[in-house]
């Protein structure tokens, strides 16, 4: 490791690691265009434990597979979405192998300006996508990566790796695009910094290849072992996550394991890259309680030892308190609440956290369970409205006419932010109201 | 406290309230699996369910927890008689059901019904939700089929759908609408004993909420009594009167819902509780993790079921001054070795072994290496373990365990626990550890877990 990046990572507590800007996930059928996520923006940071969590049908997963870039046709990440890989390390990396297809931004904004670009007409892209309020705040680098420019020449298709400091050669600043890398550099990016753990273990593994052939498939591709000294890593990897007897259990195969255990291996599969980040989508949905425990006290340990950034992915409240650090909550595509764990389950404001944590059986006393009525809507059309507003409590009538941004709860701290029309709490309702509609204006015509 | 120990075969309920009416009556029921068959191919039977004891009293909802695997399911089916019971008797209203057959079990079975997990897989997807739910009734030949058609809108009715829902098929519904359409199929013949195998796990948290306040209004109104089978915790300790904790086929305790949950006398009933995460980030309960999974039913421990795992186990008299971390080496050991005796034997490994080559099971070293680690062995039992790994250098996994279990067993491993009673409300648990002579789970695990 240089000595860059050394000093990067102690600075990097703050840095996120990847940075998801305005993802837009649509599934385009032949009945209906759904838009599984809809303009989802949140950063994950090393050694940070990001949380998503809603009901089934809320965009979790998709956000999770756009990460990785798992979307498959008739499914696509629309144009104006942007994932950002930040650290410098990897940027380097990125920068030297693949030479071809780097942005030099420090040179291309002598020639082009942001407001210039979003003139063009055949840019149909407004500042607020990319959270700015005016023109002048749009950095070229937010219009390039998001896949604006592309029409206009100024850059090829498979150019991911933007620098925006030091030379291409030597980049000190910038980012990969996940969503525009392709080919070898797809393949090193997933897999190589960004790891995933699926809910169910059974059908992660090949039923036909041995738990230590699958490990040794990642590290034969990622770090080019082979052989004798690939049995041995993998057979570490597998200590590493707990599984007694390693050596031996390294040659049985997935049908020899019990639940827990190949939830382990695949975790060891997913850590045999040396991943900096690690997606967890419901990753102990299928486990019993006790196992569970386990499981979790595994990825906690692993956390520490390797400082990773997970983001965790579960409908289960008692385990998002467990495991997470920050905690965003999806409803419909959206994100309709973020924040840290322990402002969150002390202080919901959104009603439907309210209701989610409402509803957990066990913590409540009354007679009769509270519920929230009706389904999460399948979102077809750009909101215009809140997409809560059929199943609120607290609905009033603007609330089926104005789509509530996120803003601060209390009006100023950016640590917790809610999309619902009774927030900003310092304003009377129609104040708030109108600060909302502020905070959209030119966002309605996308 | 009264600590009163209670064999399995007499009538347990006398130590609560003796005029509870009662309406299952189960006495030492088992169900094994296989087994049956005489000669080579019989092998040993899977004991899915071990020999419990219990009642079920009228109008209660009895919650049964338990990892999978426990035969908590197997339990259930076999009190309705979807499963052959292999002994023991299930009195259902004074009658052993266990000796029904043909007709009068056809009968018999309009009292029981079974709501299922999965709401995708019990309900046949060619069939309109009227034609579901009426299947009861056309079994049953109940009425004519214009009061059966009736009767179904009701039904529909009864659980929240709507009567025009009668020619719809199940895809066209959420799954918390299909598993409103399986109660209205178990309804149909107005059962008065119902077993629900985890009939909200595969369901969201918001319309969880609304299946168990269906189901509550349900036991109001027609005066039902539940067999809730669950693994979330939570979800059972909303709807049940009195919980039933399973393991490996046995009952480790019994007792009132909110007595259980808030004072676990069991400590398998300490350890599941302690497992489930809060909802809660400022908690800061310890946590008792359990390590390894439970043992395999076909081959169950000689003493207590839960002995492998249990975080509370009686040590042997002259080893109570080794460290926690030397009797955790000791487990992992004990487990890796049976983890091996279990496992089949390539043919390729056998070559080898006979070859004298190096084979992936001789490699001792490593599984010391692993078990102990840098944890400090006394020096009083290193001939023990010498002797241990002398049988393993020799493939000969089974008598090396024999070994170990001479030499570390302490009572739970040695021979099966009686039920306890442990409070005054009757509640029961089946551990060592009640008895007077050795120290209460609580203060054991007050001592090694914190």
């Amino acid at each position: 490791m240089s000595i860059e990046t050394q000093l990067h990572d102690t600075a990097s507590s703050q840095e996120p690691i990847i940075d998801v800007k305005n993802l837009q996930t649509a599934f385009f059928t032949d009945k209906e265009t759904i838009l599984a996520v809809d303009g989802v923006s949140f950063a994950i940071r090393p050694g940070q434990t990001v949380g998503i969590v809603g009901e089934s049908g809320s965009g979790k997963s998709v956000t999770a597979r756009s990460i990785m870039r798992l979307i498959e046709s008739p499914g696509r990440i629309l144009e104006g979405s942007s994932i950002r890989f930040t650290r410098t390390g990897t940027v380097q990396t990125f920068a030297t192998k693949f030479d071809g297809q780097v942005v030099d931004v420090t040179k291309l904004e002598n020639e082009y300006s942001p407001a210039q670009l979003l003139e063009d007409p055949s840019v149909d892209a407004t500042p607020q996508e990319f959270d700015c309020d005016h023109v002048s705040e749009v950095s070229l680098a937010d219009v390039l990566a998001s896949g604006y420019a592309d029409d206009l020449g100024i850059i090829d298709e498979d150019d991911c790796v933007f620098v925006t400091g030091g030379t291409p050669q030597n980049p000190t600043d910038g980012f990969v695009e996940i969503t525009r890398v392709s080919g070898e550099a797809k393949r090193l990016m997933r897999g190589g910094r960004i790891g995933m753990i699926f809910q169910d273990p059974l059908t992660s593994l090949n039923p036909v290849y041995t738990v230590g052939n699958q490990i040794k498939e990642s590290l034969r591709l990622h770090q080019g072992l082979r052989g004798r000294e690939a049995t041995e890593e993998a057979a570490n990897l597998l200590e590493a996550v707990g599984i007694p007897d390693a050596r031996r259990r390294v040659e049985e195969y997935p049908h020899e394991f019990s639940g827990g255990m190949r939830q382990r291996a695949v975790i060891a599969m997913a850590l045999a890259c040396e991943p900096e980040v690690l997606i967890c989508d419901e990753p102990t949905t299928a486990l019993d309680v006790t196992i569970q425990a386990q499981i979790l006290e595994l990825l906690a340990d692993i956390q520490e030892e390797r400082d990773l950034a997970i983001v965790f992915i579960t409908h289960d409240m008692g385990v998002i308190a467990n495991v997470t650090d920050k905690v965003n909550v999806m409803y419909a595509g959206e994100i309709i609440e973020t924040a840290g764990v322990e402002r969150l389950f002390e202080n919901p404001k959104h009603p439907y956290t309210r209701g989610l944590l409402e509803s957990i059986p066990g913590s409540q006393t009354g007679e009769k369970l509270r519920t929230i009525d009706g389904n999460v809507p399948t979102p077809t059309e750009p909101a215009t409205d809140c997409r809560f507003a059929p199943r609120c409590p607290k609905e009033f009538d603007e609330c089926t006419q104005i789509h509530p941004e996120l803003v601060p709860v209390d009006g100023e701290d950016e640590d917790h932010v809610t999309a619902c029309l009774l927030y900003p709490e310092d304003r009377s309702t129609p104040q708030a109201v109108e600060y909302h509609q502020r905070q959209a204006r030119g966002g309605e015509d996308r | 406290m009264s600590q009163d120990a209670i064999h399995p075969e007499t009538d347990v309920e006398t130590a609560g309230s003796p005029e509870e009416d009662v309406m299952v009556e189960v006495r030492n029921l088992k169900t094994y699996y296989g087994g049956d068959k005489p000669g080579p191919f019989g092998g040993r039977p899977v004991r899915a369910v071990d020999g419990v004891t219990f009642d079920i009293r009228r109008g209660e909802t009895l919650g049964l927890v338990g990892e999978s695997g426990c035969g908590k399911t197997t339990l259930g089916r076999t009190l309705i008689q979807l499963e052959n019971a292999t002994d023991g008797t299930i009195r259902f209203d004074g009658t052993d059901i266990t000796t029904l057959n043909g007709y009068e079990l056809k009968q018999w079975r309009r009292n029981a019904q079974m709501v299922f997990q999965d709401p995708d897989s019990s309900l046949n997807d060619r069939m309109t939700v009227g034609e579901i739910v009426r299947e009861p009734l056309d079994v049953h030949e109940w009425g004519t089929p214009r009061e059966r058609r009736q009767r179904v809108r009701d039904l529909l009715d009864t659980v929240g759908l709507q009567r025009e829902h009668y020619y719809r098929y199940p895809h066209q519904f959420s799954g918390g609408q299909r598993q409103r359409i399986g109660i209205a199929r178990t309804l149909a013949l107005e059962p008065e004993f119902i077993v629900l195998d985890e009939p909200v796990s595969a369901l969201d948290v918001s319309v969880q909420a609304e299946v168990i306040n269906l189901l509550e209004e349900l036991q109001d109104d027609f005066g039902l009594t539940y067999l809730f089978i669950a693994h979330d915790l939570s979800v059972v300790r909303h709807i049940c009167d009195r919980v039933a904790v399973m393991y490996l086929g046995n009952i480790m305790e019994l007792g009132p819902t909110e007595e259980l949950f808030s004072d676990p006398a069991n400590p398998y009933t300490h350890s599941l509780l302690s497992a489930i995460p809060e909802p809660d980030p400022t908690s800061d309960a310890e946590r008792i993790t359990l390590h390894g999974t439970p043992p395999n039913p076909r081959y169950p421990p000689d003493g207590c079921p839960f002995s492998t795992r249990c975080p509370a186990r009686i040590r042997p008299p002259g080893y109570d001054d080794l460290d926690d971390e030397v009797w955790q080496a000791i487990t992992t050991l004990e487990e890796i070795l049976r983890e091996r005796m279990r496992a089949d034997r390539s043919i390729k490994d056998r070559v080898r072994g006979m070859l004298g080559l190096e084979t992936r099971y001789s490699t001792i070293d490593e599984i010391y290496d692993e078990a102990f680690g840098d944890v400090r062995v006394p020096s009083r039992i290193e001939p023990t373990l010498d002797d241990v790994a002398e049988h393993v250098s020799a493939n000969n996994e089974s008598d090396a365990l024999e070994v170990l279990k001479e030499e570390f067993s302490g009572a739970c491993q040695k021979q099966k626990p009686e039920y306890y009673t442990v409070s005054n409300s009757g509640r029961r648990s089946y551990c060592h550890r009640h008895d007077p002579e050795y120290r209460s789970p609580e203060q054991t695990l007050d001592d090694r877990h914190r």
